[in-house]
């Protein structure tokens, strides 16, 4: 098989000249140039969504904001990663994610481990202006050996990809919408009942917050494991 | 600072008082604080009245009661700069988690279900709950954050020393 060769455009991002191959996403270019954007719903290995809307970055000559995990570099761009209204929209994204559900962090399962809740450090959310929609939601541990708690779901959908594009099972989805939207296993059935799962618990490893969890963890002992990811998206790649 | 010592208050409401037990877990750094502040409030104050010109007051806990609503507005009008120490102040926290179930749930669980003597929701001396727990900042401005449960004592005691210098601090501090 004959490639075409991948040509190489020429950015900024924040004043500083970078180059790309014109298949990378801004993302992928402010990253391989250690250049913190921030994400949640992202990760390496599975496909971009654009769920989050925390990567959202300023291209010149754009009015909107454009989420840099699905925004494909081009010749001459000029990106703004960081800026006073960029800090407070990601802000206010954060807040709403907390205001949404329930994210009891103190008795949390991933207390210490989450990336919700260190990414509230890092971009120095004190408090949520947003009133707390507390809503109602439920736990489901039907599951042999996880858990899912709605009540600290973000909606990323890494849970539904990596079950897709890498276990091939596709047991997880998402149904309805708004506030209602929840993530699924497969046609909204208890996870126990699950006939698609396979127990092979990527899910919960790749799960940004406490919403997935092996059972038996109590606060703060769920630290998720995601070594496997890049390797094995390493070895299929090799495959190719 | 001129030569009057700040007026330091602390209040305790809905919370477990852990984030007055990481107060005193500054330890010998007290005694610094000490020489500085006239500490005129506290949980273990007898005075039922909050004193007037406060400069400073932490408090502790979620808004949940009756009496911890009407204590806070009083509490916001008598002091210069309030500060929302820990989570339940900061998110609501733990006394929140009764919000989606109402203060009935609450009251029956506690009252009715475990008790086994004279069982009766209590109608007098005890405070009436508010049908949801609430952050501070929710009910009155809140000046300063220190998220944490409990905020550790060496951020307690950084806030303390700004406060102390006529600094307005901005802790970056992790939730939970």
């Amino acid at each position: 098989m004959t490639k075409a060769p991948v040509r190489i455009k020429t950015l900024t991002i924040d004043g500083r000249e970078v180059g790309a191959r014109e298949d990378q996403t801004i993302l992928d270019v402010a990253r391989e140039n250690h250049i913190f954007i921030p994400t949640l719903c992202d990760l390496p290995g599975l496909t971009a969504v654009g769920a989050c809307r925390l990567c959202l970055v300023e291209v010149r000559g754009v009015n909107r904001l454009l989420p840099a995990c699905v925004t494909a570099v081009a010749e001459g761009m000029e990106v703004s990663v960081s800026s006073e209204r960029i800090d407070r929209y990601r802000r206010s994204i954060l807040e709403l994610l907390f205001a949404e559900r329930n994210h009891v962090c103190s008795v949390c399962v991933t207390n210490g481990h989450c990336d919700l809740q260190s990414l509230a450090l890092k971009l120095g959310m004190t408090h949520v202006h947003f009133p707390y929609q507390y809503p109602r939601l439920p736990v489901d541990a039907s599951h042999e050996r996880f858990v899912v708690d709605h009540n600290r779901c973000i909606l990323c959908t890494r849970c539904v990809r990596v079950c897709d594009e890498i276990e091939g099972a596709h047991t997880w989805d998402v149904m309805s919408r708004g506030v209602d939207c929840r993530v699924i296993t497969d046609l909204a059935e208890p996870w126990g009942k699950s006939e698609s799962c396979t127990g092979c618990g990527k899910c919960v490893q790749v799960c940004p917050t406490g919403a997935l969890s092996e059972k038996g963890k109590s606060v703060a002992e769920m630290s998720k494991r995601r070594q496997f990811l890049p390797y094995l998206t390493l070895m299929r790649e090799a495959r190719r | 600072m001129t030569d009057r010592k700040t007026r330091l208050a602390t209040v305790w409401l809905d919370g477990c008082s852990g984030c007055h037990m990481s107060l005193l877990d500054t330890d010998e750094r007290l005694i610094e604080v000490a020489k500085r502040v006239d500490v005129v409030w506290g949980p273990l104050v007898d005075h039922k009245e909050f004193p007037a010109d406060v400069d400073v007051t932490l408090v502790e806990g979620a808004i949940s009661s009756v009496a911890d609503l009407d204590r806070i507005k009083v509490v916001r009008a008598r002091t210069g700069i309030l500060v929302s120490l820990g989570d339940c102040a900061v998110t609501g926290n733990v006394p929140a988690l009764r919000n989606r179930f109402g203060a009935g749930a609450v009251l029956r669980r506690a009252y009715l279900e475990n008790e086994t003597l004279d069982a009766q929701i209590p109608r007098q001396v005890v405070p009436e709950l508010l049908p949801m727990a609430r952050p501070v900042h929710e009910v009155v401005p809140v000046d300063v954050f220190v998220p944490g449960c409990p905020p550790s004592a060496d951020l307690i005691f950084s806030v303390l020393s700004d406060l102390l210098e006529g600094k307005r601090p901005t802790p970056a501090a992790i939730f939970g």
